[in-house]
């Protein structure tokens, strides 16, 4: 049993460490980026961000002024339980939200659609958004944990979607990819560099979620478990890499820090497609809570494991060991 | 091409504004005010009085909401500072140079080349855009103090006019000039030229959608 108190400390800690600390693999991603870079503007621009990111870390101040709508996502392993059940699981991921906008501080960027009224804690219908998952136990680390995950994006520019068909293919994918960089990449408006997640199949809005999952729930250097998809992956970086366009909009060889495809069944004939851009300030912080209290942090979500996408009807509620 | 470093004040004078080039990174000293679409809307469509003598505090505005808390003393936590896309304020732009006498609009991605002939260099003002986005840990670090916040009870922290006090607060780009040109505009131009290698094999989609383009020299803002 875990107790709500400890997830909502938990979850105030992994808000903070979001909006502060940029991940290692993006880091990383971006120090390669700005090796290669020869743009004179976009190659200051990558050397500005990445003392940015010391600045920030330094001060305990947020990277970004736009500090994104915050947005939780909930791993769930098969026997996990919360004290006081998943209603106070939900006001503890919602306390946390509301504390760290005050606390870090972030900015308030929740209003209402029609009547901006702001509560000036990024809290309100529907929001923080909140969403889950579930996983069978492993040998390694049982069933009785919960994994905590934030993400801190941006929410303006970057993201399209288009309802394409089978006879559009490859030509038609790569043609709607490149005209989401296009579109957004000129005047920076995506925030480029950025992790590219492209969501195909499912349904419409399942589209939306597989994309932003895949930008937001996947680390740089990551790659599809289906060994095609993985090197269309690779494809689709080289090519957003080739359009010419860097950082800002600014003549330049890296837009795309990573490029990451998660697919899922969809209607026989259609081809939904959606493409998303983590930009500069690709904000995300886990930590796995087990029943005995230990908190885990780390920076990969670890989200797309095998159960999640399974294409059979049938699986073991308990994973057997790895050989 | 060498990049060239400016110190520049928020009440600059003509002369320090016509030496600005495309492409020059600026540090400001002075008076800085944010204001965006909530400051717009109560100052120039509900008439409210600015609570601020403009410019001779500040001629540099600021398309930005920080993020900061007010503390229950009064005091304030000012964290990270950066700027939300310029073009949609296009709107009010030119009203509020005339009423405010602004002269270094500041923001994320600049506008376009016609607003810039249109009604920046009739007033001698320029754009300065933010650098990243976002450097705003960088730009955070730049703020020395907050001088006041207006307007926060009526339009909420995110909307508020929030008054800063820069000290060598920066980098920013200069993103226009006095002749109207526009550093995003060149690069476009630049780019262009190498777009057809990239789509090259690619196919336009199947469904078409209303007032679509497939001219991929064109801006969507």
């Amino acid at each position: 049993m875990i107790p709500a108190e400890l997830i909502q400390s938990t979850a105030r800690v992994l808000m903070d460490k979001a909006a502060i600390e940029i991940p290692q693999d993006y880091l990383d991603g971006l120090q390669r980026a700005a090796e290669t870079e020869d743009g004179d503007l976009s190659s200051f621009v990558l050397r500005a961000m990445l003392e940015n990111y010391e600045a920030a870390k330094e001060d305990r101040r947020a990277m970004c002024g736009d500090t994104g709508v915050p947005r939780w996502f909930v791993k769930l392993g098969n026997e996990a339980q919360v004290e006081g059940g998943m209603v106070a699981l939900e006001a503890a991921l919602r306390r946390a939200t509301a504390e760290a906008t005050n606390s870090v501080p972030l900015r308030p960027n929740r209003v209402h659609p029609l009547w901006r009224t702001d509560h000036d804690n990024n809290v309100g219908i529907g929001a923080p958004e909140i969403e889950y998952g579930f996983e069978p136990a492993t040998p390694e680390y049982g069933g009785a944990w919960i994994d905590l995950i934030t993400v801190h994006k941006g929410g303006l520019f970057g993201t399209d979607y288009r309802m394409l068909f089978p006879s559009d293919g490859i030509e038609g994918i790569k043609r709607f990819y490149l005209d989401s960089l296009m579109a957004f990449g000129k005047r920076g408006l995506a925030c480029q560099p950025a992790i590219i997640g492209i969501g195909l199949g499912g349904s419409k809005d399942i589209c939306m979620t597989l994309g932003k999952r895949a930008s937001t729930l996947r680390i740089v250097g990551s790659r599809n478990s289906d060994p095609k998809i993985a090197q269309m992956e690779d494809e689709f970086k080289e090519l957003g890499n080739s359009i010419g366009m860097g950082a800002m909009g600014f003549v330049g060889k890296n837009m795309v820090i990573d490029c990451n495809i998660e697919v899922g069944y969809c209607h026989t004939g259609g081809m939904p497609m959606s493409v998303h851009a983590f930009c500069l300030s690709s904000r995300r912080a886990v930590a796995r809570i087990h029943a005995d209290g230990r908190v885990e942090h780390r920076t990969d979500p670890d989200w797309f494991t095998p159960y999640q996408r399974r294409e059979t009807v049938d699986w073991p509620a308990h994973q057997e060991a790895a050989e | 091409m060498s990049i060239r470093e400016v110190r520049l004040s928020t009440t600059p004078t003509p002369e320090a504004i016509a030496d600005l080039r495309l492409g020059d990174i600026v540090y400001l000293d002075g008076l800085m005010y944010t204001a965006r679409e909530g400051v717009y809307m109560r100052a120039l469509e509900d008439k409210a009085n600015i609570p601020m003598e403009l410019p001779s505090q500040s001629a540099a505005n600021f398309h930005c909401s920080p993020a900061a808390a007010i503390r229950e003393d009064g005091s304030y936590d000012m964290g990270a500072v950066t700027a939300t896309a310029s073009f949609r304020f296009a709107k009010w732009l030119p009203e509020w140079m005339a009423k405010t006498g602004a002269k270094l609009i500041v923001g994320k991605g600049g506008m376009t080349s016609k607003d810039y002939r249109d009604y920046f260099v009739p007033n001698g003002a320029i754009y300065l855009t933010t650098v990243g986005y976002g450097t705003g840990a960088l730009l955070g670090r730049g703020v020395e103090r907050v001088e006041a916040v207006h307007w926060n009870e009526e339009l909420g922290l995110a909307q508020a006019m929030w008054v800063l006090k820069c000290n060598k607060m920066g980098p920013f780009i200069v993103a226009s000039d006095l002749q109207g040109n526009c550093l995003f505009e060149r690069e476009n131009a630049k780019i262009a030229e190498n777009i057809a290698q990239a789509y090259e094999g690619t196919r336009p989609a199947t469904l078409k959608r209303y007032g679509e383009t497939d001219d991929r020299s064109d801006e969507v803002i």
